[in-house]
């Protein structure tokens, strides 16, 4: 059944985009990533222009956010002070982005910036939680079922840093310090990729701030919401590119895929949740990085619009 | 003086030639609605003449469909320091977002050059890009590529002997419009040919238009845009929660 989207100005097979929806909105639930970092690639691949895909993109991963974020609050798994921090940050780092962003599309590479940005940042962090949670699983394995346990006090040089505060849910007594930088990376960087930033802030979270697995999931998905709906709100004032049908195609598929998702994240271990987003992680940083290294076999492109 | 009044009747006769012509179109409007899935337009004609056919070269006949014009920009990717990325570009003023021609034969067998620069009836003609040698090297490496890429999504087309004609005098083809249109008007030009010269032209315009639903969201996101941002966002949030709360009622 084609179905013509009214802002894209193309027409698509509505179950494909019910599909497309499912399988990210699944990734979603069960990572506790936005999948803004899937769903604008394969937008893209199925014939939606860029603007309308980033922009739609980040509208979708509000709504699979959402219903991944209710399930984890019945966990009591949400750290809603720690969220709170981090989207302080992420709010002035996505200020800055938005700068970045703009600076460099008048430059005219911004195609290439965006890539690199991927290439770099997917290949970094997948390769570091790949390598962390294999080594966490062999350990597991050789010691029998007995894994380390994670010790809740490691005294570093964060928690020298002042304006400490509680953190009941994730059992931390940090300074808000080193949250916050990590909300305005995490705010940058999703302005300049069109993300909402979760597979960058899972991995900060318990790499870097020592979070529990169990509350990282339900708090990245919380800050995720508003970051994602910022970026909607303003990507619908400044280039009207939001394409709501497609949006409600794409939530409809994705809402149903994150409650499975979520359900099923329940049943893995914490070591294998992280290999398996490490690898999906991996997979789209190599597929990006070929087509910047293979020879494309169309070297010309066209842009409709004309160059300011 | 009379040599220059010789001259003029001789230019302008074989336009004033007996052979005219008349057409029609199976519709001038389109509406996109949401399970819009393409269109066929049937566009049919005759010539109409006081004398019987004039001997010499047969009729021909050559139908266009042009979809509204843009500007835009071509890029070539290059190789530099083992990553390729857009180096150099070319800004064409104006080029359809859609171009159909049919014919009733081979397209350099009935058209001569002149008539082609004239009418701007071929692909390479309705491109228009002035001044294009300035901004790149090659520059009409890019305009080909332009033709190359378009021809590829099916938004440009050439059917040659794709216009049926039946006794020099009744004609008729369809052009199908594809699902992924342009809204705007739609601008169709009919020619009857002989001996590669014009002799006679129509124009008639179609109307494609958003309809229903998508006209509604289309206009709401251009004139509210900060309400339609809101909207879509409630939209999610109710999607997101009506799953969650769907889920649990199946679950109990």
């Amino acid at each position: 059944m084609q179905i013509y989207l009214p802002i894209a100005e193309v027409s698509i097979n509505a179950f494909l985009l019910l599909g497309l929806g499912g399988v990210v909105g699944f990734l979603s639930g069960m990572f506790g990533v936005g999948g803004g970092f899937l769903i604008t690639p394969l937008l893209l691949f199925i014939g939606v222009p860029p603007g309308v895909a980033v922009a739609t993109g980040a509208n979708q991963v509000v709504a699979s956010s959402i219903s991944g974020v209710l399930v984890q609050m019945k966990r009591k798994a949400v750290d809603f002070r720690m969220g709170l921090v981090l989207l302080g940050g992420g709010f002035a780092g996505s200020f800055i982005g938005v700068q970045v962003f703009a600076w460099m599309t008048a430059l005219g590479q911004i195609d290439l910036f965006v890539q690199l940005s991927y290439v770099l940042f997917l290949g970094l962090i997948g390769g570091m939680m790949f390598m962390e949670s294999a080594r966490a699983l062999l350990r597991a394995r050789r010691a029998g079922a007995a894994a380390p346990i994670r010790r809740s006090h490691i005294h570093t040089w964060v928690h020298g840093l002042p304006l400490k505060m509680k953190f009941r849910a994730s059992g931390l007594y940090i300074s808000v310090l080193p949250p916050a930088a990590i909300g305005a990376a995490v705010g940058f960087l999703s302005a300049i990729m069109g993300v909402g930033g979760g597979f960058i802030l899972v991995p900060a979270m318990i790499y870097l701030l020592g979070m529990p697995t169990r509350v990282v999931v339900g708090t990245s998905l919380f800050q995720i919401i508003f970051v994602t709906g910022f970026t909607t709100i303003m990507h619908a004032i400044n280039s009207q590119t939001v394409d709501m049908l497609l949006a409600f195609l794409l939530i409809l598929g994705g809402v149903i895929g994150a409650q499975i998702g979520a359900r099923l994240s329940t049943r893995l271990k914490a070591e294998q949740l992280r290999i398996l987003l490490a690898i999906l992680v991996l997979t789209v940083s190599f597929k990006i990085a070929l087509d910047l290294l293979l020879q494309p076999a169309e070297l010309f492109t066209v842009t409709p619009g004309l160059l300011p | 003086m009379i040599r220059a009044l010789i001259l003029l009747l001789a230019l302008v006769s074989p336009a004033l030639g007996n052979e005219a012509l008349v057409s029609g179109l199976s519709q001038n409007r389109v509406q996109i609605t949401a399970n819009f899935d393409g269109s066929e337009i049937l566009i049919y004609g005759a010539v109409k003449r006081d004398a019987p056919p004039p001997e010499g070269p047969p009729l021909a006949v050559i139908v266009t469909v042009e979809g509204p014009s843009t500007g835009l920009v071509i890029r070539r990717k290059e190789k530099v320091a083992g990553i390729w990325l857009n180096r150099s570009s070319v800004t064409v003023d104006a080029a359809p977002s859609f171009y159909a021609v049919a014919t009733t034969d081979k397209l350099p067998a009935i058209l001569s050059e002149t008539e082609d620069l004239r009418h701007h009836i071929t692909i390479p003609q309705v491109i228009r890009a002035v001044g294009i040698s300035d901004e790149a090297e090659n520059a009409p490496e890019f305009i080909a590529a332009l033709e190359r890429i378009r021809l590829d999504e099916s938004r440009y087309r050439i059917a040659e002997r794709s216009v049926q004609l039946a006794d020099e005098t009744l004609f008729r083809t369809d052009v199908a419009l594809p699902a992924n249109l342009t809204e705007g008007n739609y601008k169709v030009r009919l020619f009857i040919l002989r001996g590669g010269k014009v002799l006679d032209t129509q124009e008639r315009l179609i109307g494609v238009r958003k309809a229903g639903l998508e006209r509604f969201l289309f206009n709401l996101a251009h004139q509210q845009p900060l309400l339609y941002g809101v909207l879509s966002l409630l939209m999610a949030a109710f999607a997101g929660w009506a799953a969650s709360a769907a889920f649990r009622y199946i679950r109990t």
